[in-house]
C-alpha cells in the first residue's frame, strides 16, 4: 500500500507507460500488442491521481465511472475493490479498458491534461479488470429483487450489453439477443485478437451470465421473430433495439466486384469472429495475403484494425490509403501510432478511383489519384480535392474498404410503427431513448450512427434508466 | 445446439436432413434460407435453402450437396447428431402471385430450392410445370415431391439415363416453340444452367427469376461478401436476394466471386478426405464442449 504524496510531488511523476509487445515480434502475431501494467507501475501512476472535489473524469465518461473512487482503492493496493467500484457503472470494464478512446473522454477532460499529461485512467482501468479476473473474484453488484417485468435486448454489441447490465441489477428479467453465434456484436467480429482478445469479451459476458442476463445467440429479430411477436405473444413488456451500424459502405468504383476487394466488416469479421487467422484450424478462409501487397481505404480506427490485421497475415506491404492527411484522420492517435511502428506504410492525400483485374476476376491493382486540401467544409474538415493529372496504378492483391458503416434496415424494415430518419437510423428521443412504437427504445449506432464502444454503452444506460422508468409507471 | 432428427441419402453426396429449429420452422417462406455451422469452435457459416419445414414438429429440411468441406461433414451426421448453430430465415421470400402458367426449372440440387417455391405458386393457383434436370439417373431428386405439386413434369438427364436425354434449357425451349404461353419462370441450378435458362427466355420477354448462391459470411447484410451485380447495381443476395431477376444478373462476375477460394476449398475437402473420422469425431466432441445453455422459447 503506498502514502498519498502531497500534490506538488504527484505532479512531478511522469506519466508511466503502458508496455508493449516488441513492435517487430507482434506484426507477426496475433497476440496483444498492450501487455498491462503490474502492480508497482499501476500503484506508482495511481499516485498521480489530484483527487480532484469535483472530477472532471467522471462527467468526461459516457456511464459514468467513478475514477476518482477506483483510483483510490488502486493506491490502497485494494485492486477487488476498485474493480467492484468500476463495475456499479460498467459491465464490461476489461473491454472499455482496452478500447475506449480515453483521450477523448476520462483523460481528455482529466485536470492533468492541461499543464502536464492525464492520468493513464484507461490503463488503471484495465490494470484493476485484468486483476479482477486473474483471480477469479468478480465483484459483481448486488441485483434488486425480481420484479416479473421482462425486458428484450436487439443485439448483443456494447451498447445492448450495457442496458442489460442495469436492467439486469433492477430486477428485471432480460434476455438478450444475437444474429450471430457469438455474443458481443461488434467487440466480437470487428475488433481484432491483438486489441481486444475474444477471452476478455467472454469473461464479461460470462460475468453478466452470472448477474442473471439471459443469452440467445442465432436470432435475427425481424425474421427469426418478429418485433410484433416479442411484444405480443412472448410476452416482452419492453424491448431495445440496439442492433448497430453494420451496414457496409463501398464506393461505387469500377472493379470493386473483383476477387480480392473486401469491405473491412468482411475483412474483420473474416480474420476475428471466424478466426481466419488461425489457418491451421479455421474452416473460414480469408483471400491470401502472405508476401502480398494489401491497401485498406480509410483512416478510422476499423481502417487501422484492418491494416494491422493484413500485417499479422503476412502482407508484404499495407497500406492505407486516405484522402486527407493524418491530422484529419479520425482514427485514434495510438492506433496510428501503432501501426506505423509495425510497419503499416500511409498514402495519405490519396484516393482510389478504379480497381483493375485480370480475366479471371482478381484484383491486380488500383489506380490512385493524389489530392490536395482546400477550404474546410462542413465537418469541419479541410476539404480534399483530387490533383489533375496525378494518377498512377499500384499493384495490389487485396482491397479492403474502411469508409465507415450505416444502419442496418432488418429490425426497421419488418417492424410497423418503428419510424426512421432519412439515412434509415431508428429516431429515438435524446433523453428516453424512446422510438416511435410504444414499448421500443433505441440506442447505441443504430440511433446515433457509426461510434465508439464507449458511447454505445452510455446509450445503452440512458435507455436503461429510461425502461425502468417505463417498466415502473407503466406510462408511455 | 439444433438436434437432427431425420438423415438420409437421396442421391450420392445429397442428403435430405432435418433439423429441431422451431422458430424457423415458424417463420420461413419460400425461398428463403438458413445459415449454418456445424462445428462450434472453428466451423464456418454456409448458407442452405430451406427446403421443407413443420411448423407443428418445429423442424425444418435441408437438402445438402457434399461439395466442399462444411457440406460434406453435414452429410456424414446422421439423425441425433447437431449442428452447432442455425439462424434463419434469411433473405425475402419468394413473390409468389397468381402469374398464369408457372415453369419450375430445377437443376441438380437446384430443385431442392425450386421445390417450395414450386409448391407455393401452385398454392397460389398457377398452372405449374415443372423441368427436373440432372446428369444422370442418380443425381435426379425430389422426382415424387416435384411429381405432386406440378401440373405436368419433365424430367431431363444429360446421358438420357432417365427421362429424356437433353438439357432442361432445351425442354424450356421446345415448351416455348410448341407455343406453350409462359408467363413465370423460376429457375435454379448451377451459373451456367441459371444463364442459359436467362438466355433461353429473354428474347421472349418472359420474367425469370434465378436464386443466387454467393459465398456468404453472417447473411444479414453486415459483410457486403454476397454483393451481386444486378442491372448494374451492387446487391447484397442476403438481404435484397436471394432471388434476382435473371436478365439483369451479372452471372460472369457470381461465377467469378464464387471461385475465389478455390485452391482453399480444394485443400479442405483433399484434409477432409485424407481423414474423415477425425474430423468427425470432432465435431462431436466440440457439440459435447458446446451445449449452449439458453434455448428458445418453446413455440410450440
Amino acid at each position: 500500500m503506498a502514502d498519498r504524496l502531497p500534490p506538488k510531488e504527484r505532479m512531478k511523476i511522469p506519466r508511466q507507460s503502458m508496455p508493449e509487445q516488441d513492435a517487430e515480434q507482434r506484426a507477426c502475431n496475433f497476440e496483444e500488442v498492450n501487455l498491462g501494467l503490474d502492480s508497482a507501475i499501476a500503484e506508482k501512476e495511481a499516485q498521480r491521481c489530484l483527487t480532484c472535489a469535483d472530477p472532471k473524469c467522471s462527467h468526461g465518461c459516457p456511464v459514468g465511472v467513478q475514477v476518482r473512487e477506483f483510483v483510490d482503492f488502486v493506491l490502497e493496493g485494494e485492486y477487488l475493490k476498485a474493480a467492484a467500484k468500476i463495475r456499479e457503472d460498467n459491465v464490461l470494464p476489461a473491454v472499455t479498458g482496452r478500447v475506449c478512446p480515453q483521450e477523448n473522454q476520462c483523460e481528455g477532460a482529466c485536470v492533468l491534461s492541461k499543464r502536464f499529461t492525464s492520468l493513464a485512467i484507461g490503463h488503471l482501468e484495465r490494470f484493476v479488470a485484468d486483476y479482477e479476473r486473474a483471480t477469479g473474484q468478480v465483484g459483481l453488484p448486488q441485483r434488486a429483487p425480481a420484479t416479473g417485468k421482462k425486458v428484450a435486448i436487439v443485439g448483443s454489441g456494447p451498447a445492448g450489453l450495457s442496458c442489460a447490465g442495469d436492467l439486469v441489477l433492477k430486477g428485471h428479467d432480460v434476455t438478450v439477443m444475437e444474429a450471430l453465434h457469438e455474443i458481443g456484436g461488434v467487440l466480437v467480429y470487428g475488433i481484432p485478437e491483438f486489441r481486444l482478445p475474444k477471452d476478455i469479451v467472454k469473461g464479461e459476458v460470462e460475468n453478466m451470465r452470472k448477474m442473471g442476463v439471459k443469452f440467445e445467440t442465432n436470432v435475427v429479430v425481424g425474421k427469426t421473430v418478429t418485433m410484433d411477436q416479442l411484444q405480443n405473444e412472448e410476452g416482452f413488456d419492453a424491448v431495445f433495439v440496439a442492433t448497430g451500424a453494420g451496414l457496409p459502405k463501398f464506393m461505387n468504383l469500377p472493379g470493386e466486384h473483383l476477387g480480392g476487394v473486401y469491405s473491412a466488416n468482411e475483412f474483420l469479421t473474416r480474420v476475428n469472429l471466424m478466426k481466419a487467422y488461425d489457418r491451421e484450424h479455421s474452416d473460414s478462409p480469408i483471400y491470401e495475403c502472405r508476401d502480398r501487397n494489401v491497401a485498406v481505404m480509410g483512416g478510422g480506427n476499423t481502417a487501422m484494425d484492418a491494416v494491422r490485421s493484413a500485417l499479422r497475415l503476412g502482407a508484404k506491404n499495407a497500406y492505407i490509403v486516405y484522402r486527407r492527411s493524418e491530422e484529419e484522420m479520425p482514427a485514434r492517435a495510438e492506433e496510428v501510432h501503432h501501426a506505423k511502428d509495425e510497419g503499416v506504410q500511409f498514402l495519405n492525400l490519396h484516393n482510389p478511383v478504379e480497381f483493375l483485374g485480370n480475366d479471371e476476376g482478381y484484383l491486380t491493382g488500383v489506380k490512385l489519384q493524389k489530392m490536395e486540401l482546400a477550404e474546410p467544409d462542413d465537418s469541419g474538415r479541410r476539404r480534399p480535392v483530387p490533383v489533375e493529372g496525378s494518377e498512377f496504378v499500384m499493384p495490389l492483391d487485396v482491397a479492403v474498404i474502411a469508409i465507415g458503416t450505416g444502419a442496418n434496415p432488418l429490425v426497421q424494415s419488418t417492424t410497423p410503427g418503428l419510424n426512421t430518419n432519412k439515412w434509415g437510423y431508428i429516431i429515438a428521443d435524446e433523453e428516453s431513448m424512446r422510438t416511435t412504437r410504444e414499448g421500443v427504445f433505441a440506442g447505441g449506432d443504430i440511433v446515433s450512427g457509426a461510434a465508439t464502444v464507449i458511447l454505445a454503452m452510455g446509450a445503452g444506460r440512458k435507455a436503461a434508466k429510461s425502461i425502468h422508468e417505463y417498466l415502473t409507471t407503466g406510462e408511455w | 445446439m439444433f438436434p437432427i432428427t431425420e438423415a438420409k441419402f437421396l442421391a450420392p453426396d445429397v442428403k435430405r436432413i432435418c433439423i429441431e429449429a422451431p422458430r424457423v420452422a415458424r417463420q420461413r417462406q419460400a425461398g428463403q434460407f438458413v445459415i449454418v455451422r456445424v462445428e462450434a469452435e472453428h466451423g464456418e457459416r454456409v448458407p442452405l435453402t430451406i427446403a421443407d419445414s413443420d411448423p407443428d414438429a418445429g423442424t425444418i429440411t435441408i437438402i445438402v450437396q457434399g461439395v466442399g468441406k462444411t457440406t460434406k461433414l453435414i452429410n456424414m451426421l446422421e439423425a441425433g447428431d447437431a449442428l452447432a448453430d442455425v439462424v434463419g430465415p434469411l433473405g425475402e421470400p419468394s413473390e409468389i402471385e397468381h402469374f398464369g402458367t408457372v415453369v419450375v426449372v430445377g437443376g441438380g440440387v437446384g430443385t431442392a430450392i425450386a421445390y417450395p417455391t414450386a409448391v407455393a405458386m401452385k398454392a397460389a393457383d398457377n398452372h405449374v410445370i415443372g423441368i427436373v434436370g440432372a446428369r444422370n439417373k442418380e443425381l435426379l431428386i425430389l422426382e415424387d415431391e416435384m411429381r405432386a405439386t406440378t401440373d405436368e413434369l419433365h424430367l431431363m438427364t444429360d446421358d438420357g439415363s432417365y427421362g429424356e436425354q437433353g438439357f432442361v434449357t432445351q425442354k424450356l425451349q421446345q415448351l416455348i416453340d410448341n407455343g406453350v404461353t409462359i408467363d413465370h419462370v423460376l429457375a435454379i441450378g448451377p451459373i451456367p444452367m441459371m444463364k442459359a435458362i436467362a438466355d433461353v427466355t429473354k428474347p421472349h420477354g418472359i420474367k425469370t427469376i434465378v436464386s443466387l448462391n454467393p459465398i456468404m459470411v453472417d447473411g444479414t447484410g453486415m459483410c457486403g461478401g454476397c454483393r451481386v451485380q444486378v442491372g448494374g447495381t451492387s446487391k447484397f443476395a442476403c438481404v435484397d436476394g436471394p432471388e434476382f431477376d435473371a436478365h439483369e444478373v451479372d452471372f460472369t462476375i457470381l461465377a467469378q466471386r464464387n471461385r475465389m477460394y478455390r485452391p482453399h476449398e480444394q485443400q479442405a475437402v483433399a484434409d477432409l478426405e485424407a481423414d474423415p473420422e477425425t474430423q468427425v469425431a470432432q465435431i462431436k466432441h466440440c457439440q459435447l464442449q458446446h451445449q449452449h445453455p439458453e434455448v428458445g422459447p418453446k413455440t410450440k
